[in-house]
């Protein structure tokens, strides 16, 4: 079964080529403290003589507005960006699939709880609630000051802010397949022998929900990079001086007549980043799903 | 149908009420509180008076009660004042809900003329190579982060070219209407931009899924006209989908025009929530986010509504014998 997958997924040339640039981009984002010590500067060295320098030897991309590295700094706001984008994504798919389980597995009154608070989360404007929620002030909710000082207190608040509305896709699909699979033969065999409810949802369901909700989860990380880039650039997202690309843009509006390159650079690698997994997704879709395929050809 | 509808509107009050619930403890939990905002700004209050204008608004009391009093004084009409601009909010979220509207209305309307006919065009050549083109720039186009969308616009026509103004609502002193379109013009190229895409996609995936129908082929074999039996066979049918996805995408728009607006500087309902929140106008952020709310659960009311009333295959509520 994998074979024929992994055929089939070589044959959607897009989600090949795709993959290959997440790849490369992932291997460079990792590789930046390697990168920073062969160049011999730091991603965070200002140098006021040097502002808003062109492309040279030394700074390939030039440097933004406190003389800082671009290429540097974008190689470690790609590595906050793709981070936050498959951490927060796999957070959100195992909320949803644990909601879509138990909503489709218990089915009555749990059910219809579920689904009615799954719909009501869609019907939700999201980037104004996602503006609030960043907005929180997290030590009113008894967060301590060390935690909030440290730099990475801006990245969980993203990651738990964006998955707490971004699972209801997945809790539809892993609900509706659990819905189908619950009275299988197979099912009712184990039931029979005495299995727990978790038990049958763990291992006789949830094995048979992973392509959909591999599907569900890649399409999802291009837009949760999206919104996190968005609150990013609002300024209520990854907090400087951490770069990502969304705050890289913060002040690319101002900066629009000394400096487009800034405004150029991070936009154009979150744009390619979201294209290459929603493409990632199709292929995967396509691959994972022979009933597509057969309707294409 | 009636009675459906009584339950979808009651189910849609209910979100509603809870999310007026959520907004508001959000709202609290934001920096600082209005009145520690006041002893900030007017070295003349004293601790005392700070408790006493606490007593004297009501902020002294739980949560719950704050949230009782509030609703009973929205409920009746009073939405209080907004901090920054000393003006009662309604005041200062009416013509924002205009401009707002406007904004979206334009750039719904060009999205959607943008989108159908090449959606339906690449749904009846499918797998070539105007379609795969097609489905790449469709793509692209969800793809694209709508702020960076706007700076580049920005860049390109106000900066690079000078033809048009970067941001704003009109020139000072100008009162034309010629010269506030001139204003609307990239917001509504990036907003259109940014929700062409999807359509795209959702017109396309609708029209080749009826094409495949056995009516179409039925049409087909009786001889009937290409022209024929895509008009007035396919298209009829392939849009009911898509009309109930464009009463769904509009809290998409919403967003969407929420960025557009603040990079813009466009005054709008999206820069004012954004504004509200930045600067603790809660007022203002309360109102503006539970009308936001409000109309996203509107246009899901309709959509469903939609589907109802366009394809009478579907019956909600009623009993089949």
């Amino acid at each position: 079964m994998t074979a024929l997958t992994l055929r089939r997924f070589v044959r959607h040339r897009m989600a090949v080529a795709s993959a290959a640039i997440l790849a490369i981009l992932g291997v460079l984002t990792l590789a930046a403290p390697l990168v920073e010590l062969a160049m011999g500067i730091g991603a965070n060295d200002i140098d006021l003589l040097h502002r808003f320098a062109g492309p040279s030897l030394a700074h390939p991309l030039g440097t933004d507005e406190l003389g800082r590295d671009l290429f540097l700094r974008l190689l470690y706001g790609g590595r906050i960006s793709l981070i936050v984008g498959m951490a927060t994504a796999l957070v959100a798919a195992v909320i949803g699939t644990t909601i879509g389980l138990i909503a489709g597995y218990y089915g009555g009154w749990l059910d219809a709880l579920l689904m009615r608070l799954t719909d009501g989360v869609i019907a939700l404007p999201l980037l104004p609630l996602l503006i609030v929620l960043s907005a929180v002030d997290m030590s009113k909710l008894g967060f301590g000051d060390a935690f909030l000082a440290g730099d990475s207190a801006s990245v969980y608040r993203m990651m738990i802010i964006i998955a707490l509305v971004g699972w209801t896709t997945v809790a539809r699909l892993v609900r509706g397949t659990t819905l189908t699979l619950r009275e299988r033969e197979y099912v009712l065999a184990a039931r029979g022998m005495g299995a727990s409810g978790a038990r049958i949802m763990l291992t006789h369901v949830l094995p048979n929900t992973v392509s959909p909700i591999t599907v569900a989860t890649t399409l999802s990380v291009g837009t949760i990079i999206l919104f996190e880039s968005v609150l990013s650039f609002l300024g209520l997202g990854i907090q400087p001086p951490l770069p990502s690309w969304g705050n890289m843009l913060n002040n690319a509006q101002e900066l629009m007549n000394e400096a487009p390159a800034l405004a150029f650079y991070p936009g154009i690698l979150i744009f390619l980043t979201v294209v290459a997994f929603n493409f990632l997704g199709d292929g995967l879709q396509d691959s994972l799903d022979p009933k597509a395929v057969t309707q294409r050809r | 149908m009636s009675r459906y509808l009584v339950g979808r509107l009651a189910e849609s009050l209910i979100v509603l009420l809870i999310m007026s619930v959520v907004i508001y403890t959000l709202i609290g939990l934001m920096p600082g509180d209005p009145i520690d905002i006041m002893v900030q700004s007017d070295p003349h209050l004293t601790p005392a008076d700070a408790a006493r204008l606490k007593a004297l608004y009501g902020l002294d009391k739980p949560l719950l009660e704050r949230y009782a009093n509030w609703l009973e004084a929205a409920l009746s009409g009073d939405f209080g004042y907004s901090r920054i601009q000393n003006q009662p909010v309604w005041t200062v979220l009416a013509p924002r809900l205009v401009n707002s509207i406007i904004l979206m209305g334009i750039s719904f309307v060009v999205s959607l003329l943008i989108a159908l006919p090449i959606g339906i065009y690449s749904a009846l050549k499918p797998y070539g190579a105007r379609d795969y083109a097609i489905n790449f720039i469709a793509l692209g186009g969800i793809s694209i982060p709508v702020f960076w969308l706007a700076l580049m616009i920005i860049y390109l026509f106000s900066v690079r070219w000078g033809v048009l103004p970067a941001s704003g609502m009109q020139t000072v002193g100008v009162e034309s209407v010629w010269d506030k379109a001139k204003y609307l013009v990239l917001p509504v190229i990036t907003l259109s931009a940014a929700n062409a895409g999807s359509l795209t996609r959702f017109m396309r995936a609708a029209m080749m899924e009826t094409m495949r129908q056995d009516f179409i082929r039925t049409a087909r074999a009786k001889g009937l006209g290409r022209r024929q039996v895509v008009l007035k066979h396919a298209l009829r049918n392939a849009l009911i989908p898509v009309v109930t996805i464009l009463a769904l995408s509009f809290g998409n728009l919403f967003s969407g025009a929420l960025i557009t607006e603040t990079v813009f500087s466009y005054l709008g309902m999206g820069k004012l929530i954004y504004d509200s929140i930045i600067g603790n106008d809660y007022n203002v952020a309360l109102i503006a986010l539970l009308f936001a709310t409000l109309l996203t659960l509107v246009s899901n009311l309709l959509a469903d509504l939609c589907y109802a009333w366009l394809d009478p295959r579907i019956s909600y509520g009623a009993r089949q014998a």
